[in-house]
């Protein structure tokens, strides 16, 4: 066995990269990162950080049951990052919302609830609907139209742009090798060894972990796995930094621990990460002010787009190869949500260099070949 | 008052700036029978070197100068020609399809336009000291505006620092005004006039010279200069002294009044939201719109004119106006007729000479434009050189990267005043030029409101 | 700081947090606020830092006011007017005013 430069190379500067990367620090790995440059399109510069809980899981039910656990982990994770670089990343889990405009909405949410707990197997994560007078007091704020909504006491958010920016400062305490502008073009295994081609030159590494958002869709199959990806694009508005006035986040609407306030959740089929619909910010804009009119005259500070890694289905991928032993792909449109089990959780699985099925089996790929009986 | 319902839904040209760029292009593509619209935010237009010329209380014409008051025949000039002029009106939104988002009164309006000229112009080079965001310390343009608009004039413990042009201009204007000024604190590098020597005999010949030199000896007659290679504003909740020195003397001076200068850089955030291609230009330091010859952006149909387009003065900004405006009447209506687009290239031609000099002679030093320690690089969102520069030590190689973990950039003028500090520190700490790094990726700005975002 | 000079408009009363200023006809809010020698019109809402206007062209944002009880409002873009209520901006702004 040939001695790598490196035990892992983890593809991939992301959210999902570097809480892989300093997870596999801890475990005593020596790690590099290869990343994109400063213009790459990078769902961890724009995404809504939010950690949570409230439905996930429709369609798959151990996916409630992973995310719960890396929800209940994140206090401890953000704890112990804080220990390691005095930066406070701001998590907080008051618990979120779903708000309805109208009884219909309410009803269709109730109805999504109600499917999600009746499959076999979910964990029981104290979803409620409430209705108006509920939610006011809570939220008291809300405009007229608001008629309820659903309540998970589980759901957070958190700085994810301060996670990101605390989390390569940790790696970086901890000896990992960041190296940015290294794009990967191919990668091969030989001599038992795994090697990455970049435009600046060969990496070399004993295991490779794939964390490259949409991208891995490209590298997947280089090592004998494959990650089916559907990236769609999302807008967010962003305000001025306002007193605090919304203390639980709403899922297309918070308040940061900067006091901004951050509207998004569209999802469009354009993959320009440069483009910008006015129609897109208005409509969100609109939905925003009928949730809270005080913010009506709120200055909008920014607005930008990117683009959410979204696998197939929606669900993470987990997978080690088969034919390229030591390769592992992680996928998963949820980074923020699922940092602390990437770092606490999966990174010592890479570690150990083999997946823990018990944990991520239903993550595997090959369920998109499972054929539907009868 | 043109309110924003006011507004045709569309129009063959819009331009966005009411400076000299502006006015020219308005009043040639209105005279050639282009439907047009002129956006200013400000009160009145003019845009910075014009400020205020249709209303300035500044009576007495030796205070601003003959080259001031030569604005108001471009202003008159637009008024009389059938463009509409908007002035209140904020832009806050240009895509590639030419749809321009217009804030009036706090109404939004989405107008579209077949052509657009950006004749946003220039701002002020950052000029990052420390103590630089104390209340009392201005920006020399700041100061120069509320003389030129209000007819206000320092008369307290003012200091004026850095250098270039305006700088000195300012300095004889308050001084004619009856203002009071302490010093001037030169910061050009004397090694400036190596580099600029070359191109002196142009400069000579230019119009330049003679004002440069007048002005210069209006100045020193009165006020000490005073060369320095430091500075910081002192004071605790607002400035109390200005510390200066060059090479081991440090001298302290109290003040009240700090007004600084190094030059100005084109103002690109419209442009860049616009998706318009910039390129590095080492000579003045500054990113600049890629362009043609008749100022044609990387996006079809938009145009950028004056300061906007590289930094070459009030009169050049005026003659490229013009050549913008005849390319958008060229393409929508070339039957209409228009002004000999040679003469006025040739009118441009005659701008640019003397530029170098000045160029090279007025470059700020490094340290000024590339700070250290706890100086503040971003004023909106109090991030420091040492912030910067270390973060850049981590691996953060470019503006984007730095602005997602730090927050420079994020705050309401969107990089205007730390974009190309940034950029020089992140290149100056990684051993790369700013070419290499690049600039902030921009969108829009800040306005409007949420309520005027919604249809 | 700042004078006038003589030539200067017909007077306009605003107030600034509650006390009446002497403003021109022509003054935008901020050149009001230099003339009469206020030091900052605002606190930052990172830090708290005083801050007062620096460019007058509308492109640094520190001269933002809460003008007739709208928050962060560019004082070097609004012409004052009579009767105008003026108030420094602490920290943050407040949403709904």
């Amino acid at each position: 066995m040939a001695a790598s430069d490196f035990d892992v190379a983890v593809v991939g500067g992301g959210l999902v990269g570097v809480a892989t990367a300093w997870g596999l620090a801890r475990e005593g790995c020596r790690v590099v990162v290869l990343d994109e440059g400063d213009r790459a399109v990078r769902a961890s510069r724009g995404n809504f950080a939010l950690v949570w809980v409230q439905s996930k899981g429709l369609g798959l039910p151990e996916y409630a049951g992973w995310t719960i656990r890396s929800s209940n982990a994140w206090g401890g994770f953000a704890q112990t990052l804080k220990e390691e670089t005095g930066l406070d990343v701001a998590f907080q889990r008051p618990g979120g919302f779903h708000l309805a405009l109208s009884g219909k909405e309410l009803e269709a949410r109730a109805n999504i609830l109600k499917r999600l707990h009746n499959q076999p197997g979910i964990v029981d994560y104290k979803t409620e609907i409430m209705d108006r007078s509920q939610v006011a007091k809570m939220l008291p704020d809300i405009g007229p139209e608001v008629v309820g909504g659903s309540f998970c006491p589980l759901d957070g958010h958190v700085n994810s742009l301060r996670l990101f920016r605390t989390l390569h400062t940790a790696i970086k305490a901890r000896g990992v090798t960041y190296l940015p502008s290294h794009r990967v073009e191919t990668i091969t295994k030989e001599g038992g060894e795994f090697r990455l081609a970049t435009a600046q030159g060969e990496i070399r590494a004993g295991k490779v972990a794939l964390a490259a958002g949409n991208a891995n869709m490209r590298l997947a199959p280089m090592v004998g796995l494959e990650a089916p990806m559907k990236p769609e694009r999302g807008q967010i508005v962003v305000t001025e930094r306002l007193r605090p006035f919304l203390n639980h986040p709403v899922v297309t609407l918070r308040q940061t621990d900067e006091g901004t306030v951050m509207i998004g959740d569209s999802k469009e089929e354009s993959i320009d990460p440069a483009g910008l619909t006015l129609g897109v910010s208005a409509t969100e804009a609109e939905r925003a002010v009928r949730l809270f009119p005080l913010l009506a005259n709120v200055n909008v500070v920014r607005t930008w787009s990117a683009i959410r890694v979204m696998t197939q289905d929606g669900f993470p991928i987990y997978d080690e190869s088969e034919t390229h032993p030591g390769a592992f792909t992680i996928c998963c449109h949820s980074g923020v949500t699922l940092a602390a089990n990437h770092a606490l959780t999966v990174a010592p699985m890479i570690a150990r260099g083999a997946l823990d099925t018990s944990l991520v089996a239903p993550f595997s790929a090959r369920r998109f070949h499972v054929q539907a009986t009868g | 008052m043109t309110k924003a319902s006011d507004l045709a839904p569309s129009y063959d040209l819009v331009v966005i700036g009411g400076g000299p760029a502006g006015l020219a292009a308005a009043a040639l593509a209105a005279r050639a029978g282009l439907t047009t619209v002129l956006f200013d935010e400000n009160p009145g237009v003019g845009g910075q070197i014009y400020r205020a010329i249709t209303f300035s209380p500044v009576k007495d014409r030796a205070v601003l100068g003959e080259d001031y008051w030569a604005g108001a025949e471009l202003a008159a000039e637009a008024k009389a020609s059938g463009a509409l002029i908007v002035t209140g009106a904020t832009v806050w939104s240009l895509d590639p399809t030419r749809l321009v988002g217009v804030s009036i009164a706090g109404q939004a309006r989405l107008i579209e336009a077949k052509r657009v000229i950006i004749a946003t112009g220039s701002l002020e080079r950052p000029f990052p000291v420390p103590g630089w965001t104390l209340p009392g310390v201005m920006s020399a343009g700041g100061a120069q505006t509320v003389l030129k608009a209000q007819g206000l004039v320092p008369n307290g413990k003012t200091v004026l620092a850095g250098g270039g042009p305006l700088m000195w201009l300012l300095a004889a204007q308050i001084l004619r005004a009856g203002g009071k000024i302490d010093a001037v604190l030169d910061t050009t590098p004397r090694k400036n006039w190596l580099r600029a020597l070359a191109h002196l005999p142009d400069f000579v010949l230019s119009p330049y010279f003679a004002k440069g030199l007048k002005l210069l000896r209006e100045v020193r007659a009165k006020v000490r200069v005073i060369r320095v290679d430091r500075l910081e504003a002192v004071g605790d909740d607002k400035l109390r002294e200005v510390v200066f020195g060059k090479g081991d003397n440090e001298r302290r001076m109290p003040a009240d009044l700090l007004l600084l200068h190094q030059g100005v850089v084109p103002n690109v955030n419209l442009a860049l939201a616009a998706g318009v291609a910039h390129a590095w230009n080492e000579r003045q330091l500054c990113f600049e719109p890629v362009l043609d010859e008749d100022f044609n952006s990387s996006v079809p149909g938009i145009s950028v004119a004056g300061d906007g387009a590289g930094i070459a003065g009030g009169t050049a900004a005026a003659e490229r106006g013009r050549i913008a405006a005849i390319a958008a009447v060229r393409a929508l209506k070339p039957e209409a007729s228009v002004p000999d687009l040679q003469i006025v290239r040739q009118k441009l031609q005659r701008e640019a000479m003397g530029r170098a000099f000045l160029d090279w002679l007025n470059r700020p030093a490094d340290s000024f434009r590339q700070p250290e320690g706890d100086t503040i690089v971003c004023r909106c969102e109090e991030v420091t050189a040492r912030q910067v520069r270390d973060t850049a030590d981590l691996g953060c190689e470019g503006p984007n990267q730095m602005k997602a973990f730090l927050r420079c950039g994020m705050g309401p003028c969107q990089g205007r005043l730390c974009g190309l500090t940034v950029t020089e520190l992140i290149a100056a700490q990684r051993g790369t030029t700013p070419a290499e790094v690049g600039y902030y990726r921009l969108h829009r700005r800040a306005q409007p409101v949420i309520a005027n975002l919604r249809r | 700081m700042f004078k006038r000079l003589a030539e200067t408009g017909a007077a306009v009363a605003i107030t600034v947090d509650g006390r009446q200023i002497a403003a021109r006809a022509g003054d935008t809010v901020a050149a009001a606020l230099i003339a009469a020698g206020i030091d900052h019109c605002r606190t930052t809402p990172v830090s708290g830092a005083p801050r007062a206007p620096y460019c007058l062209m509308g492109v640094c944002f520190e001269c933002l006011v809460t003008v007739d009880g709208v928050g962060s409002r560019q004082g070097c873009l609004v012409p004052v007017r009579d009767g105008m209520a003026v108030e420094t901006q602490t920290g943050k702004r407040e949403a709904g005013r």
